[in-house]
């Protein structure tokens, strides 16, 4: 018998390693509308125009679930395959510096994903995990200010899973013991209803699991909210912060107004605390620098047992609803443009600039990691108003690799001029840069 | 639909775990027009199964007499028993010639999604086991994923009263896996390397 896992470092300079990262190839096989596809593709930007449904998202949408094994538009993988093939295969070269990494993936719905690594298949396509990062610009982002909080809490996960690839390990083990606890719950709610004995023997060990995994999450997602907060609120000033009055004269900012964003974390597990600030303290741009009491970061032990001790004080409530109350899985990202939360109170202007700088928040977080991300913007500035599009396209400029679509020319920026396809029914032809 | 009986195969096959309709189809397909001393092979060999093979009346583990193999073993220590969730664990762990305990086969794992709960597996049975005190050491070997560390931690919290050693495989299985499907090597350290957790 062989190993699960390969033994050796798959490939050395996945972490820590200097280097820039971009594509150089990207194959498709019956992915999307693609029965074959193979592309070279260079350093800089890259932008691929064409009307809606010739396919050219689904470009992006490749190369995103080469790097994060999920689609920015589809929950299943289903649609991914083309029609009457059995599965779709992603191909890529990553390059690192003066290294080379060659993944390839295929897509089976319904079963398990295949991977492999230069040509080596790996126990599991999560092992892929960290070799590509990405940071995605899309139309949907605009869901993380106006959507639910499940929105905003998939937004830290999918960054926690980029930074650490690790914590997708955690994420999966936090969500199968919630399922499990939950149906447990839920079980026994209806069997209390139905005036039949309920078996919650085995709630404490599914207690223990959860908080487990839970405190492991909420610590990453304390240290991840801590160490956006900066960034944030520098990303919304430069993409919001009154611009020259010949670019943009609708811009929402008139010359001189402050504006604050910041960004709280409600959780769950701490409610039943006096202070339930122990995880990302409330803060603004105008108090820079304050020393931040209790990030959770590093006391893992102790959000464990506050969650441990919540759950204890919630029981009755959960058994009786049947639902799991207290979790990573029932927090809140909470957004504030000027003291008031973004969700509701926000203009569309406003809310995109947040959007944007949640985005460009994450891709400089990246970059300090040493992640170098590449930048996926689909279809994006088609969604802003001559302004912000300038602006963002300024705050990308630094990116080893930017990927761009967009319907027509002139959506884009001229100052993101690169190599140019024009994608047509399926076809992708090169014709500039 | 078939005519009755083929449909009834289809049926049947389609009941095993793992085989879809399509291909409980192909293979009731399959039997029909293969030779007729293979299919009576085959059907002889589900009647002896039934027949023959039963399950141990200690451990549980499959079983050609009232004792298994390794429970009818005089060489094996009575002292250490292994705890595991299928059969097929007992076979993986003695490819590691690391244990010459004896086991018990839980019959699965806590799963509250697959309706099993304690009273589903043999622990009642392990625990009567336990009773006379010849027994020093459990070990929980589990499958290292979510299910077989619940069931683990549950057992440990039954167990830890009675004053038996529970131990737990040491961790470097890969997390999310089958005991079944480890390695001999990694599952043998991980026998070595086992720590105590009651
Ligand atoms: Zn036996």
């Amino acid at each position: 018998m062989t190993a699960r896992f390969p033994t050796t470092g798959i490939c050395s300079c996945r972490s820590g390693c200097p280097g820039d990262v971009h594509l150089t190839h990207l194959s498709l096989m019956d992915f999307r509308s693609y029965p074959a596809l193979d592309l070279l593709l260079a350093p800089g930007v890259t932008t691929f125009v064409g009307s809606n449904g010739q396919g050219k998202t689904n470009l992006l949408e490749a190369v995103g679930y080469l790097a994060t094994l999920g689609s920015h538009r589809v929950a299943s993988d289903a649609p991914l395959v083309r029609q009457g093939a059995a599965s779709a295969a992603v191909r890529a070269r990553i390059v690192r510096g003066d290294r080379a990494a060659l993944v390839e993936l295929e897509i089976i719905p319904g079963r398990a994903n295949r991977a492999r690594l230069n040509r080596v298949p790996l126990g599991r396509p999560r092992d892929l995990l960290g070799l590509l990062v990405m940071v995605l610009f899309a139309p949907e982002d605009l869901a993380l200010v106006r959507g639910d909080p499940v929105e905003r809490r998939r937004f830290l996960d999918d960054l926690l899973v980029a930074r650490t690839p690790r914590l997708a390990g955690v994420l999966a083990d936090y969500d199968r013991v919630l399922r499990q606890r939950s149906t447990l719950l839920r079980t026994a709610a209806a069997a209390r209803r139905g005036g039949r004995t309920s078996d919650l023997r085995t709630l404490d060990v599914w207690d223990a699991q959860l908080a487990r995994y839970g405190s492991e999450l909420l610590a990453a997602r304390g240290a991840l909210v801590e160490a956006l907060r900066p960034r944030v609120e520098n990303a919304y000033s430069a993409v919001a912060s009154s611009p020259a009055p010949t670019r943009s004269p609708a811009s929402i900012s008139a010359a001189g107004e402050v504006t604050l964003t910041r960004l709280e974390y409600h959780s769950t597990v701490l409610a039943g605390l006096p202070d339930q600030a122990l995880i990302g303290r409330a803060h603004s741009a105008s108090i820079p620098g304050e020393p931040i009491a209790g990030t959770p970061g590093g006391d893992r032990a102790a959000l464990e047992e506050a969650m441990l001790a919540e759950l204890a004080r919630l029981r009755p409530k959960e058994i009786e609803r049947g639902v799991t109350l207290v979790g990573p899985h029932r927090d809140e990202l909470l957004l504030f443009i000027n003291g008031r939360p973004a969700r509701g109170y926000a203009s569309h202007g406003e809310s995109w600039s947040l959007a944007l700088a949640l985005k460009l928040a994450s891709f400089e977080l990246l970059r300090d990691d040493q992640r170098e991300p590449v930048l996926l913007l689909d279809d994006v500035f088609a969604e802003l108003d001559t302004h912000r599009r300038a602006r963002l396209a300024e705050l990308v400029m630094p990116a080893e690799q930017v990927l761009v679509t967009a319907a027509v020319d002139a959506d884009v920026p001229v100052t993101l001029a690169g190599a140019r396809f024009e994608v047509v029914d399926g076809r992708v032809d090169h014709v500039a840069g | 639909m078939y005519e009755g009986i083929v449909q009834d195969l289809i049926d049947e096959l389609g009941r095993l775990p793992g085989i879809g309709p399509k291909s409980a189809q192909r293979i009731a397909f399959h039997l029909l027009s293969a030779d007729p001393a293979d299919v009576r092979r085959l059907a002889a060999t589900l009647n002896e199964i039934k027949d023959k093979v039963r399950f141990c009346r200690l451990c549980f583990n499959v079983a050609q007499a009232e004792l298994c193999r390794i429970c009818s073993d005089q060489r094996r220590d009575p002292e250490q028993i292994c705890v595991v969730e299928e059969s097929k664990d007992v076979i993986a762990i003695e490819r590691t010639r690391e244990f010459r305990g004896r086991y018990h086969v839980l019959g699965g794992a806590i799963n509250p999604i697959g309706g099993i709960g304690p009273d589903d597996l043999h622990i009642r049975e392990l625990i009567a086991r336990l009773a006379d005190g010849t027994v020093t050491e459990l070990i929980l070997a589990t499958d290292p994923n979510t299910e077989g560390e619940v069931t683990a931690s549950y057992l440990a919290r039954q167990i830890a009263p009675m004053g038996v050693k529970v131990t737990r495989l040491a961790s470097g299985l890969p997390m999310g896996g089958d005991l079944e499907w480890a390695d001999e090597v990694t599952l043998g350290r991980a026998f070595e390397g086992r720590r105590v957790v009651a």
